[in-house]
């Protein structure tokens, strides 16, 4: 086999090495017989019966095992050699999938070696069979995987505690997410309200937010919005923005001059590279005196209109035209609406998580959209808040994964007088 | 979930005939029982499924709640023949389905005709205070969850898509050399607690169908006393060391596995 190299090597022989010997040196290496190769192998060799007894094994796996052959050959079996679990393993997953299939490679598993230690190994088995193709004995080869495995028991082990922080950041983001909420919604009296917030992404912290409270003389004040981005510093713009616009409604209540009070925080304190900024409804409540019912007056950011679902049935939403984002210009546009709320209705407010998702069973995953949603309230008007928003809840489920981005919506109604509610 | 799918339930055989359930044990599915099929279905009407979590079954049905105890499994069992309407059944459980048969069978006996129980063992873990040898320690069992750890790289990784069903990818499932006995790892990790640290030696008692409690001569995971004490505790069963070694005889002896199961049937069905 080497006879080209001795010819191309003709012209470079050196005057006390003769082209002879040299060939006779290299053939010696190759003259490696077949036993010497099976014995000394840089691997274990070793051929079981069917049954597993050992028929034949080398020098290396011996020597690895510390066995003497003669204690071994023809008196024990592959799996005497393994540890306890992975006789376990090699009995319940091992050999059946050897029988079944005719061979078995790479599995991990370690052998006990006469010092008491264990010997990490990858084995790979394959059946011979005979020429009616019954099986006749198994072939078995044994690496010795020490690096191997210690590398991957450290892949292991970093996975396993990728998985624990995972959870930590989960359960971090359901806790910082609650903080961006109000733990329950206060009473009103003569209102009845609900609200719920569905989380995207367990990841991250989504940056949709809501409140409502009370101001001074009987009125109350809302809020929802949407903060551009996710996670930690969506969240923290989130918070600024809540504390912000509960003062800026104590100092001046008028809808559009919190709205504008917010504009300008957000604009002194995000004015550098990292502009943040957001879309808000904040709604003023003030009870209509003797009719029951309220007016509220309802100042807009840039954000999805709120619908209104009255009494009667219909539905419309309640538009704020030309509202601007706030936070991204020093003199926010901000649109403002007054609408009443008598016995029956309910205003809904949410943020475009909702329209923005995706819908399952259209082939192209269109997005659900604002006139879908325009529908669907007047197929659900009239209810009540909680009516609402458990409709809205399975009108999201029904997405599935289609839902990028968080969603919140609050709604709140005027309960119809409960004499009427009999008829 | 539709039952059929979620155990990927095969029903193949003689039309008819006697009806043979066949459950497989931890560790793989039901081709485990791919050599004795042929030497049944002549004769008998043989169904075939997949414990949820292995094989082809529906993994989304596994749930920690329902699988972290054979109670589970074996209210699968039943599911299955109430389903199938097929009226009482041979079931041949083998290994932890043995017990899985005899738990439903205490249950439901006019469900079934009769069990034969497989390389059985009603507690893997000794109990030196009793006097009982299962054959191992908890230290044990910790050992293999150690072993089935230690293939999880080289399995799930591979293997995942495909048990998952991954329908973008199929040529995985072409590719893969172990294709056969597939299932997810933090399943197999739930059914091997279940399956070694289950103790049902108290419920062998409870059976009261006819019973064939078939052993291997030289089992390295039911030792030949746990044959004996299941058959001690069964009223009325037999106990029969089939030629068979290691601890799947419908591997390693189909011919006699089958040859067993059918003289039992006929015994039985009269």
């Amino acid at each position: 086999m080497n006879t080209s190299g001795e010819t191309a090597s003709g012209d470079h022989r050196s005057p006390g090495n003769q082209p002879g010997a040299e060939h006779a040196a290299f053939s010696a290496l190759l003259e490696d017989s077949a036993e010497d190769l099976y014995e000394h192998a840089p691997c274990g060799y070793l051929s079981t019966l069917m049954d597993g007894t050992i028929a034949k094994i080398n020098t290396t796996l011996l020597d690895w095992l510390g066995h003497e052959r003669g204690d071994l050959v023809g008196r024990r079996t592959f799996s005497d050699l393994l540890t306890v679990g992975g006789r376990l393993y090699h009995e319940t997953h091992f050999a059946p999938l050897l029988r079944i299939q005719g061979e078995v490679s790479g599995i991990a598993l370690e052998l006990r070696t006469t010092d008491g230690g264990r010997l990490p190994v990858l084995v790979t088995s394959t059946v011979k069979t005979g020429a009616d193709g019954r099986p006749l004995l198994i072939r078995t080869t044994v690496f010795d995987a020490r690096d191997r495995r210690a590398y991957e028991t450290e892949l292991l082990r970093a996975r396993r505690q990728a998985e624990r922080e995972r959870e930590e950041l989960m359960r971090l983001n359901a806790t910082l997410q609650q903080t961006l909420l109000p733990p329950t919604l206060v009473n009103v009296p003569g209102l009845d309200v609900a609200a719920y917030y569905h989380v995207a992404s367990t990841d991250m912290v989504g940056g949709d937010f809501y409140d409502l409270f009370p101001l001074s003389a009987g009125t109350w004040g809302l809020f929802l919005g949407d903060v551009c981005g996710k996670g930690a510093a969506a969240a923290a713009v989130t918070s600024l923005a809540r504390y912000t616009l509960r003062a800026a409604a104590v100092y001046d209540p008028d809808p559009a001059a919190v709205l504008s009070n917010l504009n300008t925080v957000l604009n002194h304190e995000y004015n550098g590279h990292d502009p943040r900024f957001c879309t808000v409804v904040f709604g003023l409540l003030t009870p209509e005196g003797e009719y029951g019912g309220f007016r509220i007056t309802l100042a807009s950011g840039g954000h999805p209109p709120a619908l209104l679902l009255r009494a009667d049935g219909s539905a419309d939403q309640v538009d704020t035209p030309g509202g601007q984002l706030i936070g991204v210009l020093p003199d926010a546009h901000i649109a403002t609406a007054t609408v009443h709320l008598a016995a029956g209705d309910t205003l809904l407010l949410h943020t475009d998580g909702l329209t923005e998702a995706r819908q399952a069973r259209t082939a192209d995953g269109d997005r659900y959209g604002d006139e879908a949603l325009l529908d669907f309230a007047r197929a659900l008007a009239p209810t009540t808040a909680s009516d609402a928003v458990a409709a809205i809840r399975d009108l999201l489920d029904t997405f599935g994964t289609g839902i990028d981005d968080d969603t919140a919506v609050l709604a709140i109604n005027v309960p119809r007088p409960p004499s009427e509610e009999q008829q | 979930m539709d039952v059929r799918s979620r155990n990927r339930v095969t029903v193949t055989g003689r039309a008819g005939g006697p009806v043979v359930v066949l459950a497989h044990g931890f560790g793989c599915d039901q081709h485990m029982w791919r050599l004795v099929v042929p030497l049944l279905e002549r004769d008998f009407t043989v169904v075939l499924f997949d414990h949820v979590g292995a094989g082809r079954s529906a993994l989304s049905a596994w749930s920690p709640e329902r699988y972290s105890t054979l109670d589970g499994y074996t209210e699968d069992v039943l599911e299955i023949c109430r389903e199938l309407d097929l009226g009482p059944v041979t079931f041949v459980g083998h290994s932890v389905s043995a017990m899985m048969g005899v738990l439903a069978a205490a249950r439901e006996p006019k469900a079934f005709t009769g069990l034969v129980l497989l390389a059985p063992s009603p507690c893997f873990v000794d109990d030196p205070a009793n006097g009982y040898r299962g054959g191992f320690s908890a230290e044990d069992i910790d050992e293999l969850l150690g072993s089935l750890d230690a293939n999880y790289l080289g399995w799930s990784g591979a293997m995942a898509p495909v048990i998952m069903g991954n329908p973008e990818r199929p040529e995985l499932g072409e590719e893969l050399t172990n294709s056969f006995c597939r299932t997810d790892p933090d399943i197999a990790r739930s059914f091997a607690r279940v399956t070694f640290l289950s103790d049902n030696r108290e419920d062998l008692a409870d059976v009261t169908v006819p019973t064939l409690v078939a052993q291997c001569s030289r089992d390295a995971i039911a030792p030949p006393e746990v044959g004996e004490f299941v058959r001690s505790r069964i009223r009325g069963s037999r106990l029969v060391t089939l030629n068979a070694t290691g601890h799947c005889p419908q591997l390693a002896a189909p011919e006699e596995t089958a040859a067993a199961i059918t003289e039992f049937v006929g015994a039985t069905g009269r």
